[in-house]
């Protein structure tokens, strides 16, 4: 492997990892504050994906997409938290496993009614479909930094929520005791809400932003869902900062870890799992 | 008058699970009163603090907050109603600061100012300022009880509610806890203290209340328990 290349596949593990932390975001703060397993979080990406395959289509645009895209996750997301999840507060976690993956088959479904089973494409945004020049040897495509870079901002915009606003005071006071949050006369329901909606909304995003990148295809949400439940568990559930260095952490892995011992390509990043959890049973962060 | 009563609950039930754990107690407070409740462990104190606000909704009875029926509503909902909670065990974040656990219940009181204000806790709890960046988790146990006070406080509340304030704390702690619930009544806060300090909650309440099993068995005046001691010997032994 020469230089050019380890740098070109650093910047893919970076855009990757950064990918993760803004999918896996929403799925340990539901976890790890509303203790609620949801594995439909990966078809919330896939509807996303699907959104801008959608919104593309119709408006010829990709901010147009996004823009409508956006607001219908977040109603979506609503939607879900109050109809269903809503119910599986104070039961079991058997209770939410087998209504979150009723859903995902629910989800699967319709999306494969309203869009097939085919699998599309989504163009690179014109203003973004060149590529910059960084050494002589190295081309890198803009889209795939712009990518890393609206995860950047979002991912240090949530920093700020959570430790500098007084909703992120109590997002972290509701992680350490939900009750007394109640206690201070704060609805803790709405809080949960919030969450669960913002949370569903960056999964969609995620999905949005990467359609240009993966192509559009039924049961894509399934494999996303598996890495970042990899991805939560490794940072401890429930941890941002964890969520994000083990979203970079499994970046790497995966996109090195082939290249490097390419016999153990497809169970590296559970290898990986394995032992961190050998060395820090609860997680790098919890 | 009627509304004078900040909080009124008659014949509350409350079971857990089968257990039948309050016989119809009433309860109330009135503004600016400060009302005890005492009894021996187990005995059904922090349940009927916890029924009046939602926590444990009782199977029969009625709980007024300033004349509104709130029976069986979510405790955000009845707290928010100008309530402050200081729970048993304090209920510290401990992944807040200090600063954080003041900042985040912050709000205006029932008629619209803020009495108590970031500044006015320091003042009252100058050891909190020396603490400011530490975690809910690292104080001692004074130090966090002054906390979940100021922390109350910063709700502007009209009614405090301190489960067992000072259980567990070093004497001296335990007298500036006492102090500081003293200018909390002198503020013209009404409080209701559950403690088993007998001599600092005499000196306290306007009036007192006994429970025994889920029962009142009395409810008086600080005088009348002095006058007969034998009220206290029978129901809380001492
Ligand atoms: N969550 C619960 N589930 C079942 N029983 C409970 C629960 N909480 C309290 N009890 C029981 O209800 C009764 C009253 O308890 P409560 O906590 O109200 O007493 P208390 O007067 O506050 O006592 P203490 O002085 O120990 O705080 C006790 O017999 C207790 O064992
Ligand atoms: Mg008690």
């Amino acid at each position: 492997m020469d230089l050019t290349t380890i740098l070109i596949q650093l910047l893919n593990s970076v855009q990757y990892g950064l990918l993760l932390f803004l999918i896996s975001s929403g799925l340990t703060l539901v976890f790890g504050i509303m203790g609620v397993i949801n594995l439909a979080h990966g078809a919330m990406y896939m509807i996303g994906a699907y959104l801008a395959y959608a919104f593309v289509e119709w408006s010829g645009s990709f901010s147009v997409a996004l823009l409508l895209g956006i607001p219908v996750m977040l109603v979506v997301g609503i939607i879900i938290e109050r109809f269903l999840i809503d119910h599986l507060y104070k039961k079991d976690h058997l209770f939410q496993v087998l209504l979150t993956f009723g859903l995902i088959l629910i989800l699967n479904d319709l999306q494969s009614l309203i869009w097939g089973n085919d699998t599309h494409g989504v163009p690179i945004p014109e203003v973004l479909s060149g590529s910059i020049t960084l050494t002589d040897t190295m081309q890198y495509p803009v889209y795939r930094l712009t990518v890393s870079a609206i995860c950047l901002v979002l991912a240090l915009g949530m920093y700020w929520v959570i430790q500098k606003t007084r909703l992120g005071m109590t997002i972290r006071a509701g992680a350490s005791n939900r009750e007394m949050v109640e206690a201070l006369g704060i609805n803790v329901r709405t809080l949960f809400t919030i969450i669960f909606a913002a949370g569903v909304a960056l999964a969609g995003l995620g999905g949005m932003i990467s359609a240009p990148l993966s192509s559009v295809y039924p049961g894509m949400g399934d494999s996303v869902l598996i890495i970042c439940l990899v991805v939560v568990v490794i940072g401890g559930i429930g941890s941002i900062k964890g969520a994000f260095w083990g979203a970079m952490l499994i970046g790497l892995v995966s996109t090195f870890g082939p290249i490097l011992i390419p016999s153990l390509a497809s169970v590296m990043v559970y290898l990986v799992m394995a032992i961190v959890l050998l060395v820090k049973p609860r997680g790098l962060f919890a | 008058m009627e509304n004078d009563y900040i909080v009124k609950a008659e014949g509350l039930q409350v079971y857990y699970g089968a257990s039948h754990v309050l016989h119809g107690v009433d309860f109330s407070v009135k503004k600016g009163e400060t009302v005890s409740l005492m009894g021996r462990n187990g005995m059904g104190k922090t349940t009927t603090l916890r029924s009046i606000l939602g926590f444990v909704p009782p199977k029969e009875g009625k709980v007024e907050i300033f004349g509104q029926d709130m029976t069986g509503a979510r405790p955000f909902n009845v707290i928010k109603r100008h309530l402050a909670y200081v729970p048993e065990g304090r209920g510290m974040f401990h992944n807040l600061s200090v600063r954080e656990h003041l900042e985040m219940p912050a709000r205006a009181g029932m008629d619209g100012k803020r009495r108590w204000t970031f500044d006015r806790v320091m003042e009252t709890f100058p050891r909190l300022s020396e603490r400011l960046d530490n975690m809910g988790s690292q104080l001692s146990g004074g130090e966090q009880q002054m906390l979940a006070i100021g922390r109350a406080l910063m709700t502007n509340p009209e009614l405090l509610i301190l489960d067992e304030a000072t259980e567990g704390l070093a004497p001296l702690i335990r007298e500036e806890i006492w102090r500081i619930i003293q200018i909390i009544k002198n503020d013209g806060i009404s409080t209701i203290i559950v403690d088993k300090n007998i001599g600092p909650i005499l000196d306290m309440a306007d009036r007192n209340i006994i429970l025994v099993k889920g029962n009142i068995v009395f409810e008086g005046t600080s005088d009348q328990l002095r006058e007969d001691p034998e009220i206290l010997a029978r129901n809380i032994g001492v």
